[in-house]
């Protein structure tokens, strides 16, 4: 049983930017086994599943594949190898059918033209195979995401993967579509397959793993059997340090109403659905209003409608008394907001521009920060400065580019600049996706503090432990509605939670209804 | 962080400018090595040909002079357009509007009559104005429109060119010039000579004005910050509250200000008349010393100063030799193509950076030893 099938020796990658994203890495997994890779974001996880996928080439070492060195330059001969990678982003073609997504590249033929009878008998043969229920003859697209992730996986299996990485897979996932996935996951295992599990959730890789790999700053920091270490051991190992998993929270002491929206209804820009059908909630100060729900399911839209990014909607939202929809984004700003987008690259930063450039940006242009017609440098060299250090923002110095630092601390730059405006509304959408737990943790405890100092938050999160544990009461997002409110947060448990994220439960309107006139 | 300290171990950062500079750098060696090869080919008397394009420029005063005035308005253009490229528009219609700065200054210096200093200032406003014109219509059309400024820019210079000419043609011409050319300028109007035996006019302290004024706007003061993050992420621009239409019509009509006040000042430093037959060829190559000069205005004088030296060594060189001045425009191209190329030099990059990771890694492990 324990016999090495793939070793990594040696792996150092540079990526054109100067970061080391894997120093001298050595990484080995053995046959019949689900092995657990974890670590931060920015400690090299993905960067070396993507050598190892052949997506990323190293500098340095090699990888042996039964114990002969193989050259994995890129994506066609790790599947020839029988390598497979499911990523975080579905690599799926939306309007095809799961049979025609399940051979492509590899399209059966008939007289020279696509069978499309091979296909189906391909899948359902695969599907049978590996005890999979999937429709051939459905389109991606009408297909929930943990469908769409199966689809992923047996396209992997198809093309004859042995090795199975996945890329965060429970991330987009309910509690329910997660315990279906980690029976099939086991099956898989018991037939000889290697499965790689990468993964920021510690109750997950217990429940599920054999065995586990741990990697900080880039280098692996030990190799162990699941059952051997806790919960608490593996997170000391990856931040090198105790932390706490427990955001510390007193009772809520809500003030005056800060956001309150209206009967919001947007519709979709692709297609005749409603985004948004009918939401209306209230915010207020001191207190942490969370969402949850599975993305996709009008999040997006309701957060940029409230941050004013997108002012195509019905109804009405105010700020503070001011109407969003006929002010501009800086008067919006000036008037209280503050806003994590969840699109850190494309909304948050300038990637380009340095951290100091990236840390002013929404006062820039305050009398405080002028000396004449010019800028005042000085004062905005010392504010950059405190507050990289306030926020603990690993760099080499504030005129560093952006695009140079990791995940997490791309984001404590954006949350330098988005906490400390002075706002007394904090959108927060999915503010620690992606990132590692330290940083995750401390962005965590800012919300809490700024709410404890009497901001109101919206925290929208698909992380349900996150939206849980922070949020002073509750509603569930499905199909651009609010399926579900709980005013107290505490009071609920994942599985109801998933319930009603999946659509399978709502509530009456009567009881939703109390979100927008919680007096 | 002090000398020895980077001696020891680079920064990723510092690599990173490193290679800029060298890209920029070498690009230029390699059109000039490739421009001698060519010279090598086809002359009788490449060694000859080879002085007079490298020091050609220098052997003589008048031949200095010429340096400068070539590099003159080049620095209007090429200040023009880090402005507008700043924004990441590709608005090229600096070419029209110093055509139709030109116009501006001429109808200033034709039509009007005032005193000495105030004259030409009034003229250099009104190149400006004639200029931002031109500039401002692709960015308009953007703005509202949507419509890309790289085909609606280069349409707008025909435009500006049809425009200049129409008027020189139809309005101011001079009957009596025995060419299509406007009145002469107003004596008041004319920008004074500072240099015995060559034509460097007073238009060149007016461009390093501006080269100081632009870098000044872009790089220090509020309005140049929110021209750099739009052209930079416009997404991030737009979250953070900045006005960007404003902006980049900002940028926009300060960088056709500019291109007009270099034609005003061209044709007011260099010629009594306005006698133009078509497009000059100015805003283009502001393009291209913008480009050299990363968009930083305050490497834009270097950038000039290089293209108008090759532009008199190849004039020179066609003149005393039997090289055409061609040769030059291949060289220009030659050097955008390598400038322009972020891949070029990558490799030895890369492999800088892992050294450097490298160094950084051992560093690490002795402080942790210690």
């Amino acid at each position: 049983m324990d016999t090495v099938v793939l070793s990594m020796e040696n792996i150092t990658k540079v990526y054109s930017n100067g970061f080391v994203a894997n120093k001298n890495v050595n990484f080995s997994v053995n046959e019949g086994e689900i092995h657990a890779l974890v670590g931060e974001n920015g400690a090299g996880k993905s960067t070396l599943m993507k050598v190892l996928f052949g997506v990323e080439k190293p500098d340095e070492g090699h990888i042996l594949l039964h114990g002969k060195e193989i050259h994995i330059d890129n994506p066609i001969v790790a599947i020839k190898s029988g390598i497979g990678m499911v990523h975080q982003h579905f690599m799926l073609v939306p309007s095809l059918t799961v049979a025609e997504n399940m051979v492509l590249g590899m399209e059966p033929k008939k007289k020279g033209l696509f069978s499309m009878e091979q296909a189906v008998k391909i899948t359902e043969e695969a599907a049978t195979k590996f005890h999979f229920q999937v429709d051939a003859t459905a389109r991606i697209e009408d297909l929930s995401v943990g469908k769409k992730q199966k689809i992923e996986i047996l396209k992997a299996l198809v093309r004859g993967a042995r090795i199975l990485i996945l890329d965060e897979p429970t991330a987009v996932l309910t509690p329910q579509e997660t315990k279906e996935l980690f029976v099939e996951l086991k099956n898989l295992r018991d037939e000889g397959l290697t499965v790689i599990f990468i993964s920021h959730k510690l109750n997950e890789v217990t429940e599920l793993c054999d065995r586990i790999t741990v990697m900080r700053a880039g280098r692996t920091i030990g190799v162990q059997e699941v059952r051997n270490v806790s919960e608490s051991d593996i997170s000391r190992k990856m931040i090198g340090r105790d932390v706490q998993l427990n955001i510390q929270k007193s009772r809520a002491k809500p003030g005056d109403i800060v956001l309150n929206v209206k009967n919001v209804t947007k519709y979709s820009r692709t297609s005749a659905k409603k985004a948004l059908d009918g939401i209306s909630l209230r915010v207020r100060r001191g207190e942490i209003l969370g969402i949850a729900g599975v993305e996709g399911n009008g999040q997006t839209e309701l957060s940029e409608s409230i941050t004013g990014m997108d002012k195509e909607f019905e109804g009405s939202i105010q700020i503070g008394g001011m109407d969003v929809k006929n002010h501009s984004i800086r008067q919006a700003r000036e008037h209280g907001l503050a806003h994590i987008s969840e699109d850190r690259i494309t909304y948050g930063i300038v990637g380009d521009g340095s951290i100091e450039e990236n840390i002013i940006s929404d006062r820039y242009y305050k009398p405080d920060f002028q000396k004449g017609p010019l800028l005042d440098l000085r004062k905005i060299d010392k504010l950059a400065d405190e507050l990289i250090g306030r926020f603990d923002i690993k760099c080499d110095g504030r005129d560093q580019p952006i695009k140079m630092l990791s995940g997490g601390n791309m984001q404590k730059v954006v949350v330098a600049r988005e906490f400390t405006s002075g706002s007394s509304l904090i959108v927060a959408n999915q503010p620690t996706r992606g990132i590692d737990v330290g940083a995750s943790e401390f962005i965590r405890n800012k919300l809490v503090e700024l709410r404890d100092q009497g901001a109101g938050v919206l925290l929208i999160s698909a992380d349900l432990n996150e939206v849980m544990e922070l949020s002073d009461s509750l509603i569930v997002m499905s199909d651009g509605k609010i399926a579900a409110y709980f005013e107290d947060a505490a009071a609920v448990s994942t599985d109801e939670l998933g319930e009603y994220m999946l659509g399978i439960r709502t509530m009456t309107p009567d009881k939703i209804r109390r979100v927008a006139d919680n007096d | 962080m002090t000398k020895s300290v980077s001696k020891s171990i680079k920064t990723p950062k510092e690599v990173e400018r490193e290679f800029d500079i060298l890209r920029v750098l070498l690009g230029m060696t390699i059109a000039l090595c490739i421009a001698f090869l060519i010279i090598l080919l086809i002359s009788k008397d490449p060694l000859g040909a080879l002085k007079s394009f490298v020091i050609g420029p220098l052997s003589t005063l008048r031949r200095m002079g010429n340096v400068v005035e070539a590099m003159t308005p080049l620095l209007f253009t090429g200040v023009a357009v880090c402005f507008i490229f700043s924004a990441n528009q590709t608005n090229m219609a600096v070419e029209g509007g110093f055509l139709l700065g030109a116009l501006g200054a001429t109808i200033g210096a034709t039509v009007f009559h005032l005193p000495p200093v105030i004259h030409p200032l009034v003229c250099l406003l009104l190149g400006g104005l004639f200029g931002a014109f031109a500039c401002y219509v692709p960015a308009l059309l953007y703005v509202k429109f949507n419509s890309k400024p790289v085909v609606s820019s280069l349409m707008m210079n025909y435009i500006c060119m049809y425009i200049a000419l129409g008027i020189i043609n139809h309005v101011i011409r001079d009957p009596g010039a025995g060419f299509p050319a406007s009145y002469t300028f107003d004596e008041t109007a004319q920008l004074a000579r500072v240099l015995k035996g060559t034509h460097v006019h007073a238009g060149i302290f007016v461009g390093l004005v501006v080269v100081l004024v632009g870098y000044l706007y872009l790089y220090r003061s509020r309005k140049g910050y929110e021209i750099r993050m739009v052209g930079k992420n416009v997404n991030f621009a737009a979250y953070s509250g900045m006005p960007v239409n404003k902006v980049l019509m900002n940028s926009q009509l300060i960088g056709g200000f500019l291109a007009g006040m270099g034609g005003a000042v061209e044709v007011l430093g260099m010629y009594t008349r306005f006698q133009y037959q078509g497009l000059t060829g100015h805003g283009f190559d502001g393009i291209l010393v913008g480009i050299i000069a990363g968009y930083n205005p305050a490497i834009v004088p270097l950038a000039a100063l290089f293209l108008g030296y090759i532009r008199v060594g190849a004039d020179v060189m066609s003149r005393m030799n039997d090289i055409p001045i061609e040769l030059v425009s291949i060289i220009q191209s030659i050097i955008i193509v390598l400038v322009v190329a972020e891949r070029f030099l990558y490799k030895q990059k890369h492999r800088k950076l892992v050294e450097v990771a490298h160094k950084e890694l051992a560093r690490e492990e002795v402080a942790a030893n210690e």
